[in-house]
């Protein structure tokens, strides 16, 4: 049973159905701007849930690859007369490039000193963005052009919708190839037992830079995704706290498991939305559910759900 | 032509002796905010060598002690009670942390014990919002506002009530760990907690006691720096990055590679701001950060990695 | 004789002033079986970490291959070669014992992370081939699609030497193989060994099952106190008196302790 959901196929089919079901039923443009919000985040959590769950190493600044993202999208083309998918794409190698680049000495760190080298990388990128007026706007942020394909402006919540729907079920599908690939058995070997893995052949730092930097892609898509949804934005993107809600989706969800980070992505989409109504207990809530699912289910969400159905059929 | 090669000497003095007075000065609140993190640091450094656990809501005590104060203070308590006062808050909250947050997921990985204790200080974060206020608050200066001139650099006599506070509370849990029983048990849970145990050392409550005493350090921190710093109900965040940051850039686990990663990331930061930009004041704090992990892998302080290289 | 594919020569290591690997040399040649012997805390487990890259010899030379190794990372020595097993085992969990030979067929695969994206690299079903054979081989094809953790220890040790040659190695080196697993299972690695050294390989074992290292050796290197004490064929090594003294005052030495000695193989680890 727990084969047969962790199989890539139903994973799949489940995703498509939580995109499309929900897709055809609502119509309030604000609900499907949560759908959106919270499949563009589920991208990115599901990128960086290759970093932590199957390279193992933990990332506490990938917003920062997120306001790249975005912040390309936006700068580019106003400032330097960009065509708008010339920026998106930049924006996307970008943050890859920024990612390899950096990657390289940050990776040799271990635990919490890579913790805090990656939250000072993340940092460093938000303070850019907020202190680039003359650029970004500054802490009030600025617009995003909107993106036209064939004299067709998609700019409804409805649109944005089926597009990062699209776009996510894409990503899951390229995160299954990757870990069913040489690849993703390299990274897994490592998680498992690195000396080993070594002995095999498999370049540790080597496999840990790519995870690295396909999960800084991932999140930069997720930004180019989040600008053009939103049509404004702000450094808040690219903040540390935003990084955190990254790791907590990836952590509450179960690491390791796909649809765990998008299951963590929704909980936390949805409640902040749940909670955005009684605003003066939103953040003691938010606080109090994050320590209760880890205590309760410190494997996360996901895994812990298989293993109760896996065992009631057992026994 | 005397004159103006007098005068020209005469400006050259001037501008050394300005230019020294700057720096004293920098150098002054560098260390006064640095003395914040290094206590901020040291209480992470206390809860991790006797727990293994990462407590991201290390800034929250601080911000505790800083708000249970000034509100005590506002409804007219005495200074020292309220201070008193909100030591003892902050303690309680740490214990209840440790009881109901971290004891009841031993043995987790560390990621999700520090999602845990994000968690926690968000909850905090969010019940200060509701018991007090989102405003500002402060306390009054200890010893009064009057600017103490030092070489020209002028003194908040406040700073020296930070900096003596963190150098004794620094000296106390020194004494304390390697001069009492207690302390040399806690030293003993931090290098091996499976052996503390089978020696008798009663290791569940040297885990609360660490949280209590990082609660209290932090709430002292908070009370201290009021006056100069203000404090609010989110306050705790951008302390307990700055305090994790020091932690680690003078070695995980060294108490007083932490005192000194918090002092060197203060000085950084009021240099930074005084010379390059204070915009990006914590970017030049942060940088060099990750230049010093680049070199020394374990912190400025910390134990070389036995592992292969 | 052909050339050695493993020269090992004058290798050593320190623990916190502990010499636990002193000036040791060996080699290993095509075809043959050499056994490192010796009471527990000889070194070794240290020695067969050194020779693997897992730790850096502070001292000597390694050849594998004919090509200089010394001081290169145990990926590199795969890629000359060398291959090896773990007498703690150190099996990838939550792969299933398939994946975990698959892990294996890694330096003959090709590596595009763009075209593992997008789910068009070929060479899968050759490195599932060849990984479903080593699996038939050492008879563990059954238990293909079960997770690792999830199997037994003797299992496990069989699923390692799968594993290890998957890399289609030069230089095997086997640390206690047999540890754990009863006496046909035994047996089956004692036929396997002696079907791979046929081949051409050249096996390296470190074995406390003296039996077996009796019938299967080529050569026997003696350790004791992380020293070379002996290296010749099992029968002239069995009656060296200085073997029989160190295996005995070892012996008296743990049966008073109760335990094992310090160093050696808790340094593994």
């Amino acid at each position: 049973m727990s084969r047969l959901l962790s199989s890539r196929y139903a994973a799949l089919m489940f995703v498509a159905l939580v995109v499309i079901v929900p897709g055809l039923m609502l119509n309030s443009s604000f609900y499907l701007r949560v759908g959106a919000l919270i499949f563009i985040f589920g991208f990115a959590a599901l990128g960086l849930n290759l970093l932590m769950g199957y390279a193992g190493q933990v990332s506490l600044g990938h917003a920062g690859f997120i306001g790249i993202g975005a912040y390309a999208t936006a700068v580019l083309p106003t400032h330097f007369g960009w065509n708008i998918f010339a920026a998106m794409a930049a924006g996307v190698a970008g943050a890859g490039l920024i990612a390899y680049i950096v990657g390289g000495p940050i990776l040799r760190l271990k635990g919490h000193y890579l913790a805090v080298a990656t939250l000072a990388l993340g940092i460093l990128i938000s303070m850019v963005i907020s202190n680039e007026v003359k650029y970004t706007g500054g802490p009030d942020g600025m617009a995003v052009p909107r993106l036209e394909v064939f004299g067709f402006r998609l700019r409804t919540a409805q649109h944005w919708y089926w597009i990062s729907g699209g776009v996510l079920f894409l990503g899951i599908v390229a995160a299954q190839n990757l870990i069913e690939s040489p690849t993703g058995r390299a990274l897994r070997a490592l998680h498992d037992s690195e000396v080993a893995a070594g002995t095999l052949g498999i370049d540790a730092a080597r496999y840990k830079l790519i995870a690295f930097v396909v999960s800084a892609v991932y999140a930069a898509i997720s930004g180019v995704c989040f600008a053009l949804l939103n049509g404004h934005i702000t450094p808040d993107s690219a903040s540390f706290l935003r990084s955190v809600e990254l790791v907590t989706m990836v952590v509450i969800g179960g690491m390791g498991s796909i649809l765990g980070a998008l299951v963590g992505a929704a909980l936390l989409g949805l409640l902040e939305q749940l909670l955005a109504q009684f605003h003066e207990v939103e953040t003691l809530i938010l606080g109090l559910v994050m320590m209760a699912v880890m205590i309760f289910m410190r494997d996360g969400i996901v895994p812990t759900l298989q293993r109760l159905l896996f065992s009631r059929r057992a026994s | 032509m005397l004159l103006p090669r007098n005068l020209k000497a005469l400006c050259r003095l001037w501008v050394a002796d300005r230019f020294m007075a700057e720096l004293l000065q920098f150098v002054i609140s560098g260390l006064t905010v640095g003395a914040v993190y290094a206590l901020v640091a040291l209480g992470f450094t206390l809860i991790y060598n006797a727990t293994d656990v990462v407590n991201f809501a290390q800034g929250e005590f601080v911000m505790i002690g800083g708000m249970v104060s000034a509100f005590a203070y506002a409804a007219g308590v005495p200074l020292m009670f309220a201070a008193m006062l909100a030591i003892i808050v902050a303690i309680i909250v740490g214990l209840i942390l440790y009881r109901f947050g971290i004891e009841p997921a031993r043995g987790a990985s560390s990621v999700v014990l520090i999602i845990i204790t994000i968690g926690a200080s968000i909850a905090m974060r969010g019940l200060a919002a509701l018991v007090f206020d989102k405003q500002f608050h402060k306390l009054p200066a200890f010893s009064g506002e009057a600017a103490i001139r030092v070489l020209d650099a002028s003194i908040v006599p406040q700073a020296l009530w930070v900096l003596g506070g963190a150098l004794v509370i620094v000296a106390a849990l020194w004494l304390f760990l390697t001069r009492t029983l207690f302390g040399k048990a806690v030293l003993a849970t931090a290098a091996n907690r499976m052996a503390a145990q089978l020696v008798g050392v009663n290791t569940s409550f040297v885990m609360s006691f660490s949280f209590a005493a990082s609660a209290a350090i932090g709430a002292i921190a908070g009370v201290l720096v009021t006056p100069i710093t203000f404090t609010s109900y989110d306050v705790g965040t951008a302390l307990a990055l700055k305090g994790f940051a020091a932690a680690v850039l003078g070695g995980m686990g060294n108490p007083l590679g932490a005192v000194a990663g918090g002092l060197i990331i203060g000085l950084l930061e009021a240099l930074g701001a005084g010379y390059v930009s204070s915009s990006y004041k914590d970017a030049i704090a942060f940088m060099v950060l990750i230049g010093v992990l680049m070199l020394m892998p374990g912190g400025l302080f910390g134990k070389a990695h036995t592992e292969r290289v | 004789m052909t050339a050695p594919v493993l020269e090992a020569d004058g290798v050593g290591i320190s623990f916190g002033g502990v010499r636990a690997v002193d000036n040791v040399s060996f080699r290993a040649y095509p075809g043959r079986v050499l056994s490192i012997i010796g009471p527990n805390g000889a070194g070794k487990t240290t020695l067969f970490n050194l020779v693997s890259g897992v730790y850096r010899s502070d001292s000597g030379r390694i050849r594998v291959n004919g090509v200089d190794a010394t001081g290169a990372r145990p990926a590199r020595l795969a890629q000359l070669g060398l291959s090896r097993t773990f007498q703690n085992l150190q099996i990838f969990g939550r792969m299933t014992a398939l994946e975990n030979v698959m892990v294996g067929r890694h330096l003959r695969e090709r590596h595009n992370v763009v075209l593992h994206l997008l789910g068009v690299a070929g060479g899968e079903h050759a490195t599932r081939e060849a990984s479903e054979a080593l699996l038939d081989r050492i008879g563990l094809l059954s238990h293909a699609h079960e997770e690792a953790s999830s199997l037994s220890y003797g299992v496990l040790k069989r699923l390692e030497i799968a594993r290890a040659l998957a890399t289609e190695p030069k230089v095997l080196l086997l640390d206690e193989p047999a540890a754990g697993c009863n006496a046909v299972e035994t047996a089956e690695i004692d036929e396997l060994l002696i079907a791979l050294a046929k081949s051409g390989l050249a096996i390296v074992l470190v074995e406390h099952d003296m039996k077996l290292v009796m019938s299967l050796s080529d050569s026997v290197l003696v350790l004791d106190q992380g020293r070379s004490l002996v290296e010749g064929p099992p029968n002239d090594v069995a009656r060296d008196p200085r073997v029989i003294a160190a295996y005995l005052g070892v012996a008296a030495e743990g049966d008073l302790a109760g335990g094992r000695m310090p160093g050696g193989t808790h340094a593994a680890t």
